[in-house]
Parts: C-alpha cells; structure tokens; sequence
C-alpha cells in the first residue's frame, strides 16, 4: 500500500499525516509541489494542514494552481484515494475535486479545541471502521473551517449520503454542521478536522484512527 | 542624498548620552558619519548591548553537566539525552505589541522561533507571557485582541504548537503591555550551529525576505521610555510574514544538513549590524559588505537603512565556497533570496561599501566588546508592612470572586486560538500547569512552563524572584519532568532610577539563588527595560521559562485525573501566608503584606518526593495563587469530578504559601505516601476528598459546572 503526502509552501501537517498513514501501514513517500507526477503506484494521495503558501489569498487557491494539483487531478480521475484534511480539504475545493468551499469562521477567529463529531455515512473506505451515527472527538485548528455550498449541492450531497461527518455543536458556521464531505466516487474525503491529531492515547483520544485503519483495511481488500 | 550633519540633536535622537559619543570620538578617533552613528546608536542601546544589566547578569548561574550552550549565542542548548538537545530562549517585544499589536505580537515570535531554528532546531513548542493594563482601560481590549491574534496569526501558520503561557492584567500596565515570547527546538548534539564566523576570504551570504525600510531604529525605540508622542512610532513596527519564516526554516534545515554552513546569525534587531559585527567579534575576523548586493525591497535605500533595518525572516550566514551551488539550489527550491553580500577578512574592520563609496570602516570588535557597561545606583526595596486585619469569608464567595477575574479564571479563550497541536506531539495542551510535547520518534518527553507574580516582586524582589524559579520547577515536577534548565526574560522599568534598578538587582539575586539550589541554570534570556510612560513603570516582571525532561513517557509523566474516591492530598507545609495573595487583591482589592518566603531546600525536597513516588499519583498540581482553594478547583475542572475540602479559615484556603502540591490518589497510595513523607520529613495531609459533582469547602458548596461555566466565560465577557 503506498500513499504520497503533497508538501506546499507552508504546509506544516504533512509530517503528522505521515506519522497516521505509516501507523496504518502505508509506505509513504513526500511530494513536492514542483513536481508534476506523482510516485508510481501511489493509491492514496493525503493532502495536508497549514498554511500553503501563506494562504495570504483565498486558502488553498495557489495550491489548487501548483504543477502537482494536476497530477492529483489525474489521480482522483483514475479513481485514486485522496485524502484532505484541513487545509488540504480546502485545496481540494478549490481544485474541485470536492464541491463547496471554506469560508471564515463565523466567529471571525482561530478556533482549535476538540470537537464532537457524529458519522454521517459509513458507506465509505475511509468511514467504513466506524459506526454510524457515531459520535467520536477529533480536535479542529482552522480559521477558515465554515463549510458553505449552493441548496442543490447540498441536495445531492445529502441524498447521495456523501457528508460523511457532522459537528455536534457547530464551532464555526458550517452549513447543515458539516465537517467532512465525500466525493461523487467516494474516494475523496474532505474534512476540517485533524484525525491524525486523534490517532494514539498520548494525543488525548484515538477517536481518529480508525478512519486510517479503515482506509488501509479497504485498499487490502482492493 | 546627502548624508544629515552630525549634530548633538542628532546624537540624541540616536539615543546617545554625550558621554557615549565621547567614547566613539576616542575609540575611531574622528567624528563618525551619518551611518557609523546609526551603526553605533544599534550596538549600544540598552536592548542590544545589555548596559545596564550585564553587570548582574553574570552573576546568575549558567553551567551544568545538561549545559551545552548557556547565555551569548542566540538560544541556549541543555542536553537530553541521546544525542539530543532542547534549544531554547523567551524574548521580549513589548515595545513594539504596544505601538502595533498584531506585528508587534507576531514578529515577536517569529524572531523568537529564528533564534531557534538559526542553531539547527527544528521548533517544537512556543509559549506566550502575556501583560496588558486594567480591564477597563480603553486600550486593553484592542491590545488583547492584537497580541492574541498576532501571536496565533504568526505562530499558527508557521506551524508550531503553543503549550503555555501567562496571561495577567494589572492598571500598572496601562502604558506598556508585555509580550514575552519563548520558543523550543529540537536538534543533534553533533549538528548544532553557532554564529562564529571562521576563516578568512569566505563569503558572506544574505538568506530570506528582501531589506525594507521597516524597522529602521527598532531596537532604539525599545530602549527609550514612553510619552505621548508614541503613536508616531509606528513606523518602526515591523511586519511579519509566517509563511516565508516557514520557508527560511525547512531551506535552512536542509542547508545545515548539506554541511554548507560554517556559522549562521538570524538578523533581529538591529539587522543587519548586529548579526555582522556578532559573526565576526565572535571569530576574532572583521566583515566587509557591498550592499549594493543586498536583496532590497524598495528602491533608492541608502547605507544607513540597510544596516538598521529590521526587515523580518533575514538570516546571515557564512558559507562554505565549494558548496556554494549547492546552497543557493536549496534557496532557489524554497523561493528564498540568496545573495553573496560580503565577505569576511582578516583585519579587525568593519567595512560597509554601498556603490564606490564607503559608508563605515570602524573596528568591528570595539563595537561590541567597547560597549558602555554600567554599574547603575540602586536602592534596596524596603521591607514590606504585614497585612493588617483580613475579615474572613465564604469561601465559595472568595473562589467565585478568583473565577470572574481576568487573572485567574480559565484560559481558553486565548489558547484556542492558538494552534496547540500541530507537529501531533502534544501531550498536555495549555491552560493547566505545564505543557508537555513529546520528542518525535523516542518515549521521551519534555515540559514546558512560564511563570512569574509581578505583585510577589514589587513587594519584595528577592523573594518574588526566587518564587518566580520556584514556581517554574513545581509545575515541571507537577507533570513528572525533571527541571532541567531555565530562560529568563526580564521585563523593569527605567533603570536610571535607583529604586527600579534595586528591583532589578533584588529580583536577580533572588533568581540567581533559586537557579542554583534548584539546579535549573539560566541558558539564555533578554533584558528589557524601560518599561515605563510618563514616569510609571511597570510591575517588576522577571518572567521565568522552564524546561523540564520525562525520561520515559510511560514510567515518568504524570498526566491522569482525580475521580470518585480519590484523596485531596496536600504536600508541603501550610502557614496561611496571605501578604500580596490573589485573594487579597481580588476580593478586597488591597496590595499589601510581603511576598510569601520561598525555603528553597523545602522546595527540593518537596519536588524530589514527587519524582520519587510519581507512580503512586494519579494527578498533580502546584499551588501557587489562589492558594488550595485554586489548585483544587483547577483539579477538579480538569478531571470533571467534584470534591469536598475541609472546612478552613481564609488563610488556610487562600494562603499561598510555597513549596506546595496537591495530588490525587486512591486510598491505599495515600497511606503509602504519607509514610513515605514521613521518612523524607515532608509535611503531608490529606484536605479532602474527590467525587460527585459539588465543589464544597466545609458546608460552603456550589455546583462544579456552575464555577467551570463561570471561570470558562469571564474572558469572553470581558472580550468579545
């Protein structure tokens, strides 16, 4: 099992999201945002946390814009995995791999605290190791985490059972609370949340790894 | 454009005394020109040259077996094991947050993270000790919220996890809010870099974001006090930019790994200049510049700007020739500028040419080694009056009063600002004694904590100092850490006036002391003085960073929680030393009394009786202000469990005084500790019991949720 982990400028939870995908079993090799291909046989590209390249514009927007987004774009149209998370979720909308976008906060600040999250849909690799409807507690760290889309997206998005995660209690004004969203394919997921900052007991909780085991679980069985 | 006459006017405005300029007229032996003074004005003022101050700092204790580097490079270094080292250091940049909150806060850090990452270590956790004015002052509000998001804004996007600070409000600073940023890092005890420049003819290189006109004469500013005409200042505020320090980190990791690097010098204030002069003082070698190859950012900058811009996320370097390619290929991937400015030689000069003409030919190591050194008059601090008579109260009353104050409630309203978890090694996040970060890829760990009280030290600063390092190593021990070493960043008023100068040198003796029975040295630190308006200092505020180590993370940290059944266990002994107490300020609004009296073996034994039993202790805490009745409900908070204390009078509840801890524990490990405490000759008591949901002292009770919801709120009423 191999997977990439994208490195932009200012990128600074690529070394974590290789920690989580390693712990699961992943080979994991790091990919510069110059390159323009990613490694042969990579079936899951995780696009990471931070700030890339300062996010001094719309987040994520340069990053979509970078040599290697086309490689990830190739990848997700052979049915790849991709893996968002926070600021990655935001390159993937703006990339839009994933529909929707990543507004400010409501509360116009950073906001990093634990936060309860209910699994919306179970219906996918990366969800399959929950139950659903279950609630587990993965912290956030985002200034730009309030998930908004059209009425017809979220349409489809509900009725094709692709918000895989909900907040319990909306932190930043997310539409519907949703956290994390699914791809049409569903082998993208998208989310605000930090898993990999959930994944040992020394983190506090391990609420997050089973979204890697189940991840790793599905592509073995692929 | 014609360089401005040198007049005393100008000499002044320079910051220097006439009798300074006296000694450059002796030292160069002819009248300096426009940029010679400014480069004189940067490496003498009181930030950079430490004048006033040097004269006590050397007398703090410096060394231990863990020292690898103490005080004089740009952080300290204290051994690990291993193989590796924590760098570490806290530095101030009030001055500045109070002109421009935000920038002010920001470049703050990332000058503080520079310090770090310039050695070769990769930053693994920040802490932030905060200091605004009363409440109601009309500047408070817009100070907190630029320095907080300011701090988050810079260190966030960086990517470094802060884990501790202080945060306190006091009228005293109204007119000077202090920002007292501390970073760590992580590097090998074989790839450390210093900033000694060696051999001659090798090139001089600039790293990092273009020179601007931002910041020309900060570290000046800095080193004056405050009137009203403050507002024009501005313009020497730098501006920070996170993402390009990012980019300056991982380029100059790589660097260091590629072995082009001989030494290495961030440029912080005073630029340019400063990091020039202390790459070639510290190597016995002079530096010429051609500024006409530095990477600027606007056009038209004369000699004088380049040399004392502070421009951030600059870094100078002295390469290695053969790697040359090599070094500018690792700039060039990150979109760094890298530019060959200079070189060093072997004459003791410091040559600046800018065109054809020359712009400074001084002798570079009288810049700093000739530097005025100071013995200021002081005057000791008088005794303290006792506290008169404190009528007693409910005591659920008095905690309440702790819980809607800005000084004791919870914290989070700041720290969830702040990333506290990127890197995913936190273990312990900020807001409950130390923060605790684990060493990527070992079962190691270290701990983190900032503490002071400013009241403590304007009472009397040889206790409040000693207290200051006290209070540091209890809440490392209260983790399970062993105290390995000390930063100190020391924030006082004008130090020409003798009673400030008298709180200074009391609080560094009190430092010094505890330093040296608590086998914590002092590795680095910053001075900053000043800190006055219109004639009012501030609280004497010698913050404290310590750094302790846990050996094995699953043997040695102590991170659980007090639940049903457990007993409130006190260690140490308790007088009711209520003088200069949270309680006393807060409930009946009276400064008054001594500061607690700190008995340093007391506080050893204390500390080691922790260590040494940390596998019987479920849950741990030190008591510091608010006395048991603060640390119990703190505990109890953390744990989501309530308690019942024994009844107590004020004293007994608020008291504060030192060498205390109160732990949870089940029955059975309380009747071994208090054994065990026995043998060692510890005072020891258990004070009451955890469980159900009611905080209660004796027959005084209220509801847990009710004072978490309290205590949790009283911020964001204040601030949002």
């Amino acid at each position: 099992m191999k997977a990439a982990v994208l490195v932009f400028p200012g990128s600074n939870c690529d070394r974590d999201l290789k920690r989580a995908f390693e712990q699961a079993g992943f080979s994991v090799d790091m990919v510069w945002h110059k390159d323009t291909n990613l490694p042969d046989g990579v079936d899951l590209v995780g696009v990471p946390g931070g700030f890339s390249y300062g996010d001094y514009l719309r987040c994520g927007a340069i990053a979509a814009q970078s040599p290697i987004s086309r490689a990830l774009k190739a990848h997700a149209s052979r049915g790849g995995y991709v893996f968002g998370v926070c600021n990655g979720f935001q390159i993937l909308t703006e990339t839009q791999l994933l529909p929707g976008a990543l507004l400010q906060n409501m509360s116009t600040r950073y906001i990093c605290k634990p936060v309860g999250l209910r699994v919306e849909n179970t219906d996918s690799a990366f969800t399959s190791a929950y139950e659903k409807g279950a609630v587990i507690s993965v912290p956030i760290a985002h200034h730009e985490g309030n998930y908004q889309a059209d009425p017809d997206t979220l349409l489809r998005l509900n009725g094709e059972g692709r918000v895989a995660f909900r907040y319990v209690e909306n932190p930043n004004g997310a539409v519907e609370d949703i956290a994390g969203i699914l791809s049409e394919n569903r082998r993208i997921l998208g989310m605000m949340p930090h898993p990999e900052r959930a994944s040992e007991p020394l983190h506090g909780g391990t609420d997050g790894a089973a979204l890697f085991a189940g991840l790793a679980q599905a592509l073995v069985a692929a | 454009m014609l360089d401005p006459e040198i007049t005393p006017e100008l000499i002044a405005a320079h910051g220097l005394k006439p009798d300074e300029y006296e000694r450059i007229l002796e030292i160069i032996g002819r009248t300096p020109n426009f940029t010679e003074l400014g480069i004189f004005s940067a490496m003498w003022n009181e930030h950079c040259s430490y004048k006033s101050s040097k004269k006590w700092l050397r007398t703090l204790p410096t060394e231990g077996p863990q020292v690898i580097c103490g005080p004089g490079e740009n952080a300290g270094i204290v051994d690990i094991g291993d193989g590796q080292a924590v760098v570490f250091k806290m530095e101030s940049h009030n001055h500045p947050s109070y002109i421009e909150p935000y920038q002010g806060a920001a470049t703050g850090v990332g000058g503080i993270l520079r310090d770090v990452f310039t050695m070769g270590a990769r930053p693994i956790a920040a802490m932030n000790a905060l200091s605004f004015g009363a409440v109601d002052h009309p500047k408070t509000r817009s100070l907190v919220h630029g320095v907080v998001r300011g701090v988050g804004g810079y260190g966030n996007s960086f990517g470094v996890p802060t884990v501790g600070g202080e945060l306190r409000f006091d009228s005293a600073y109204n007119g000077n809010c202090l920002v007292n940023a501390f970073a760590a890092g992580l590097a090998e005890t074989d790839k450390i870099f210093y900033s000694a420049a060696s051999g001659v003819g090798m090139p001089v290189v600039y790293l990092g974001a273009k020179t601007g006109r931002d910041g020309v004469g900060g570290a000046t500013m800095a080193s004056a006090e405050f009137d009203d005409t403050i507002e024009e200042k501005r313009p020497t505020v730098q501006v920070g930019d996170p993402f390009t320090e990012k980019r300056l980190l991982e380029a100059c990791l790589e660097l260091m790994a590629s072995g082009a690097v001989i030494s290495i010098q961030d440029m912080g204030a005073a630029g340019l200049t400063c990091s020039a002069v202390e790459m070639g003082d510290k190597g016995g070698l002079g530096i010429k510049l051609q500024l006409d190859h530095v990477p600027q950012r606007e056009p038209n900058m004369t000699a004088y700007e380049m040399m004392l811009s502070e421009s951030q996320e600059r870094m100078l370097m002295v390469l290695r020739p053969e790697k040359e390619a090599e070094a500018r290929a690792i700039f060039e991937k990150w979109d760094l500028d890298f530019a060959i400015v200079g070189e060093t030689i072997a004459e003791d000069r410091f040559v600046i040419m800018h065109g054809n003409a020359l712009k400074a030919d001084l002798p570079l190591s009288k810049l700093s080694s000739t530097a005025p050194e100071y013995d200021r008059p002081w005057v000791e601090t008088p005794t303290a009056e006792a506290v008169e008579f404190i009528p007693e109260i409910d005591p659920i009353d008095g905690l309440k009063a702790l819980l809607s104050s800005p000084n004791y409630c919870a914290r989070g309203w700041v720290y969830e600002q702040y990333d506290t978890q990127v890197g995913a090694d936190t273990i312990r996040t900020p807001g409950y004694g130390a923060g605790v970060v684990r060493v990527a890829g070992t079962n190691k760990a270290l701990a983190f904590t900032s503490d002071v009280t400013p009241r403590y030290v304007k009472a009397n600063p040889f206790e409040g100092g000693k207290q200051a390092v006290a209070e540091a190593y209890r809440n490392l021990i209260a983790v399970g850490a062993t105290p390995l070493a000390t930063t100190d960043n020391l924030n006082f008023g004008n130090p020409e006036k003798p009673e400030i100068m008298g709180q200074f040198v009391g609080a560094i003796k009190g430092i010094g002391a505890a330093c040296a029975a608590l086998d914590t040295p002092i590795v680095s630190g910053n001075v900053s003085l000043y800190n006055e308006t219109d004639g009012r200092a501030i609280l004497p505020t010698p913050t404290i960073g310590a750094v302790g180590l846990i050996a094995d993370i699953d043997r040695d940290l102590i991170d659980g929680t007090a639940r049903e059944g457990h007993w409130a266990v006190l260690i140490g002994e308790t007088r009711g030393h209520l003088g200069q107490s949270a309680l006393l300020a807060e409930v009946f609004h009276r400064v008054e009394g001594d500061a607690p009296p700190v008995d340093l073996e007391a506080e050893r034994k204390a500390g080691q009786f922790i260590l040494d039993n940390r596998e019987m202790i479920s849950a741990c805490t030190d008591l510091s202000d608010g006395g048991l009745a603060l640390a119990a409900f703190e505990m109890a908070a953390a744990s989501g469990t309530g308690v019942s204390l024994d009844a107590g009078d004020a004293a007994t509840i608020f008291g504060e005084d030192q060498g205390r801890y109160l732990i949870a524990c089940s029955t059975d490990k309380a009747e071994a500790l208090m054994v065990a405490a026995g043998q060692a000759g510890l005072a020891i008591a258990t004070v009451g019991k955890f469980g159900g949901t009611q905080f209660s002292i004796g027959s005084a009770s209220e509801s847990l949720d009710a004072l978490v919801a309290l205590s949790s709120g009283t911020l964001s009423r204040l601030f949002d």
